[in-house]
């Protein structure tokens, strides 16, 4: 006897499972979506480059946490010299307040979670 | 020598995908290109591997079995060790693709010095745990980090990358948060392959060809920590190509940084160089033919598939052919 019937029939399941996100998001239909991060505010520079912002703004957020909450220091000098209060709430939501416009478009393409708001309150958006 | 070899392919690789897009500028090659080779060779290669064993002819039940085949009601019977039916069978094979239950079973030989032993030394079995608990975690973190790349290749992002990002990073160490198997899949493949090294009888039979896929692996988790934690990549960018890849509209977008190209280049090398090594055991381990069969050659008949129809001349026949013959010789007749 041959067995080539159940190899072919695995074969099948592992071929389907393998390209399996090619299926999902044909059904999903959203593979040429792109997240646009809207800016609001008017002015025309953040504490840092755009470009050093969009890759390390994490990191530059978990050290102004660790310099408020655990050295008391709440004066961030940016790299031009000028200085600002280090505060998520107060700083950066002034000229970011559109969380579902700004921060998510990208945090939920890239599926990324971060827990700012696990303690800091969620700006309420006008609708 | 073996080692350093597998160790310079890696490195070479590793600076093809380096100078090929710093300075010579072929994102599309190795953006587009490459992983469509790649992954086409592996889907063609795999199915063309499996469907050459699909085959081969399956003669008898061939099972290695550790424990009592099934047989009088009275006698106690051990169906996992020794599978009398397609279920257990396939029990068993679960077992063995999710928990590696024999090499769990794989045992070390050394000696060990005995005075009352001829030449002062008697052999010794001892377990293998440690290569069972690598190889463990190595698979496992192995399969949560190509999930978590889910998040790269589905938009919306599918519900279970989220899970595994949360249990994974569980201890929130830094930002981006730690990841458990990132650290373990480092460590359990550098003890794989330092387990090559350190032990004399492994390092005499461990060829190129299986170092190479060890330095790989090492290759891709460090440029994938290296990314992730250090020398930052724009991610959006990164699942705007995956996802041309994937809707078959590829995009190459500027500025991913060289470092995600080498990242991507390793994977694809890994993932073409499947069928062709030792890694096609992934395939191979669902038709191991002493393993994925019921022992069930006493309970059921199992024909040949390549007898061939034998012309035989039964006594019948014969009797029938000598009739006069046989009743003028006076003989007996079978059928009077």
């Amino acid at each position: 006897m041959y067995d080539g019937g159940k190899i072919v029939a695995g074969l099948v399941v592992f071929l389907a499972v393998v390209t399996s996100p090619i299926w999902y998001n044909v059904v999903a239909g959203k593979a040429e979506y792109r997240p646009d991060p809207k800016i609001v505010s008017q002015e025309k520079q953040c504490v840092a480059p755009k470009a050093w912002m969009t890759a390390m703004h994490m990191t530059l957020l978990n050290s102004w946490r660790d310099s408020v909450v655990r050295e008391d220091n709440r004066v961030y000098v940016a790299a031009n010299g000028k200085t600002y209060n280090m505060s998520l709430s107060k700083t950066c939501m002034q000229c970011h307040p559109n969380k579902s416009e700004f921060c998510d478009r990208c945090h939920n393409y890239a599926s990324v979670n971060p827990y700012c708001w696990d303690c800091h309150v969620e700006p309420k958006e006008k609708k | 020598m073996n080692a350093l070899y597998a160790l310079f392919a890696v490195v070479a690789l590793m600076l093809l995908a380096f100078l090929g897009v710093s300075t010579a500028d072929l994102n599309v090659l190795f953006g587009a290109i490459v992983p469509y080779a790649a992954v086409s060779v592996f889907l063609i290669g795999v199915s063309y591997r499996v469907l050459k064993w699909a085959t081969v002819p399956v003669p008898f039940r061939i099972t290695t079995v550790c424990g009592q085949e099934k047989s009088l009601p009275w006698i106690k019977s051990s169906p996992l060790e020794s599978p009398h039916n397609g279920v257990y069978a396939a029990l068993r094979m679960a077992l063995e693709v999710l928990a590696f239950r024999s090499l769990f079973r794989n045992t070390r030989i050394s000696l060990a010095p005995d005075e009352k032993s001829i030449g002062g030394k008697r052999i010794v079995y001892s377990s293998n745990f440690f290569l069972w608990l690598g190889a463990l975690a190595f698979h496992y973190c192995f399969l949560i980090i190509l999930l978590r790349h889910f998040r790269f290749f589905t938009e919306p992002v599918v519900f279970f990358v989220p899970l595994l990002q949360d249990l994974d990073g569980f201890f929130q160490v830094g930002v981006p948060g730690v990841y458990m198997t990132g650290l373990i899949f480092v460590a359990a493949v550098g003890y794989l392959l330092l387990r090559r090294f350190s032990n004399p009888q492994v390092r005499y039979i461990s060829l190129a060809a299986d170092y190479f896929p060890l330095f790989l692996l090492l290759g891709i988790a460090g440029s994938g920590i290296l990314m992730r934690y250090f020398f930052k990549v724009d991610v959006v960018k990164v699942k705007e190509l995956m996802m041309g890849l994937i809707g078959f509209h590829p995009v190459v977008p500027d500025g991913i940084g060289s470092l995600f190209y080498i990242h991507l280049f390793l994977v694809c090398v890994l993932v073409a160089y499947f069928p062709f090594s030792k890694l096609v055991h992934m395939a191979g381990i669902f038709l191991s033919p002493t393993r994925n069969m019921a022992n069930d050659n006493r309970a059921h008949r199992h024909i040949n598939p390549w007898n061939y129809p034998v012309d035989v001349h039964t006594y019948e026949d014969w009797e029938e052919e000598f009739k006069d013959k046989l009743i003028a010789a006076g003989l007996p007749l079978d059928k009077g």
